[in-house]
């Protein structure tokens, strides 16, 4: 546990670039972290069910019905960049 | 005047007796909370908002209005949406985020009509145990002023404990809310998983998450708790349970109450000060009537690398939302669209939120699921089981809350390792998803406050009000304030 642990790669899933004085810096914090882990692979849980919902709760429904949701110019007031009812990003779709 | 002194329940009953008025308790607590800004414990104050909730509050109370908690001021820890008060989670990333909307306890509270004074600081999306990963600065402990106050809510513990208001809301994900509590001389409570809505609190790790109380008494802690919990249809892992009226709970004898003590909490790395202050409690709660009996939790020791497996692979989730396109911080002079998501992410982070998210995304990546994420969620079985196991034999377990009272300002920021053990004692009651509370039980040689846990079982919330409460009546510690 820990020892494969490539901090770049992992970066690149989380889209966090690092300086080189960082990620050193946190290759070596998040081995040590990593390695505490290992006490975990001596624990026997050939018969255990992973736990989802702490108190078993599972598929909560509602009826489809229609509710008043909040209004869209309230939800695009906190758009960084904004063209009327649009939020303005960068390329998303290339060629 | 000094009303922002008094308990919720004692302002109640001034503002029942016509002693004084809404608007004078929230000036009282605005003043108080102006002149204690070293403290650093809010990142946002509402005076004008404040003042005219405190006002309309003062006229319902003259139409003959008199719910417990109408009028009352109260902090609100900053990761709670508040609709159009800027909420930032203490992070660079939403520094200048308003919500749309309010989180469901929030609309809870004004519908009680409490008057909301300020959002109070916090460790950055609630990751920390001392409140020093704030983006906006660390807070003081108003008990020493080079002390932390703990985290992640430090900054409402701050501001109950100065005392700078009467009661705040605070969350609690692995210990957030308790272990705070115990270093500031406070009543913290971290309701069962499921009794409090989660809906609009800026989500951490979504199956620990809890928001819960910050009171200087039980009987407040009681009040503010019960108009918090029950079932929302906009959070669905909230449960349906009926809500107790938890003041029926408060008690001055145990007599027939079993108390379990669980034997690995209390090994190497708890302070002997803690220790003999939790010792003594026990023969206190005997006085009182309660039985104290041995039990044990065998997988307490795992707990700690099983929340920060847990945690931290929910938490990449949950933070993939800020990517600087919908709100929050968006980076300059990005190249495209993949530049811009890395910038925004990178500059908008601090660095404990960075490394969360790292081993989250880790813990969950292919390859490493089963080993690390999937292992994790079946050794947490096993921890509830423990807790379901001595609950058989006891009807609270009794334990110190932290492993030592508050620590240095800068002291353990270079180890994040030592800083995670710090929530050794609270972290197995949220993998179980137990109620439970801190109280004060005592000072260390350096008048720093050493607090008391006890955890319930599942949605008995009200076993804890008794216990708690008994214990406070025969004791003085939680009349103490701070003299710094």
């Amino acid at each position: 546990m820990g020892s494969d642990f490539d901090i770049k790669k992992v970066a690149k899933l989380a889209y966090l670039s690092l300086t080189p004085e960082r990620a050193e810096n946190m290759q070596q914090e998040l081995s040590a972290i990593l390695g505490y882990m290992e006490q975990l692979s001596k624990i026997d849980v050939s018969r255990v069910e992973a736990m989802s919902h702490v108190h078993g709760s599972s598929n909560i429904l509602r009826e489809d019905v229609l509710e008043a949701s909040t209004p869209t110019e309230e939800i695009l007031a906190n758009a960084p960049d904004r063209s009327g009812r649009f939020i303005r990003t960068p390329l998303v779709v290339e060629g | 005047m000094s009303l922002h002194r008094l308990s919720v329940t004692e302002i109640s009953a001034g503002l029942a007796a016509k002693k004084f008025t809404s608007l004078e308790v929230t000036n009282d607590c605005l003043n108080a909370i102006n002149a204690a800004q070293d403290l650093n414990a809010f990142l946002t104050i509402c005076d004008d908002s404040a003042r005219k909730d405190a006002s309309a509050a003062d006229k319902l109370r003259a139409s003959g209005d008199s719910r417990p908690l109408l009028g009352i001021p109260i902090a609100i820890k900053d990761v709670l949406s508040t609709k159009g008060i800027k909420t930032t989670c203490g992070s660079k990333i939403l520094s200048n985020y308003i919500p749309p909307y309010d989180a469901t306890v929030i609309r809870k509270l004004r519908d009680a009509g409490t008057v909301i004074v300020g959002k109070t600081n916090m460790d950055e999306f609630a990751m920390g145990s001392s409140t020093e990963n704030s983006a906006f600065g660390p807070v003081k402990n108003p008990w020493k002023k080079d002390r932390v106050p703990g985290g992640s809510s430090g900054g409402s513990a701050a501001a109950v404990a100065a005392p700078l208001v009467p009661v705040a809301l605070g969350t609690d994900t692995g210990g957030s809310i308790r272990q705070p509590a115990a270093f500031c001389n406070l009543v913290g409570l971290k309701p069962t998983y499921g009794r409090v809505s989660r809906y609009g609190l800026i989500a951490f790790a979504s199956s620990l998450d809890q928001i819960g109380t910050f009171t200087r008494t039980v009987r407040d802690c009681a009040v503010v708790a019960e108009i918090l919990s029950g079932r929302d249809a906009h959070d669905s892992t909230s449960v349906a349970q009926p809500v107790p009226h938890l003041v029926d709970g408060l008690s001055t004898s145990l007599k027939g109450l079993k108390l379990g003590v669980p034997k690995e909490y209390f090994i190497g790395g708890l302070s002997p000060e803690v220790n003999k202050a939790i010792k003594a409690s026990l023969k206190q709660f005997e006085a009182l009537g309660a039985s104290i009996i041995d039990v044990t939790l065998p997988h307490t020791e795992a707990a700690v690398a099983v929340y920060y497996i847990i945690a931290p692979a929910e938490a990449s989730s949950n933070l993939a939302r800020f990517d600087g396109i919908r709100y929050g911080y968006r980076a300059k002079d990005s190249a495209d669209l993949h530049d811009l998501y890395f910038k925004t992410r990178s500059e908008g982070f601090g660095p404990e939120v960075q490394r969360r998210i790292l081993i989250g995304a880790y813990v969950l990546s292919a390859g490493y699921y089963d080993a690390y994420y999937l292992r994790a969620q079946k050794i947490r079985a096993l921890i509830a089981n423990d807790f379901r196991n001595a609950f058989s034999q006891c009807d609270l377990i009794v334990c110190p809350t932290a492993p030592t009272t508050a620590f240095k300002l800068g002291e353990k920021t270079s180890d994040p390792l030592a800083m995670y053990l710090n929530d050794v004692f609270t972290i197995p009651t949220s993998l179980a998803g137990l109620p439970a509370m801190s109280l004060p039980c005592g000072f260390d040689k350096e008048s720093l406050p050493i607090g008391l846990q006890l955890i319930g079982k599942a949605w008995d919330e009200m076993t804890l009000i008794k216990a708690a409460s008994a214990y406070e009546a025969s004791t003085d510690w939680h009349k103490r304030l701070p003299t710094e």
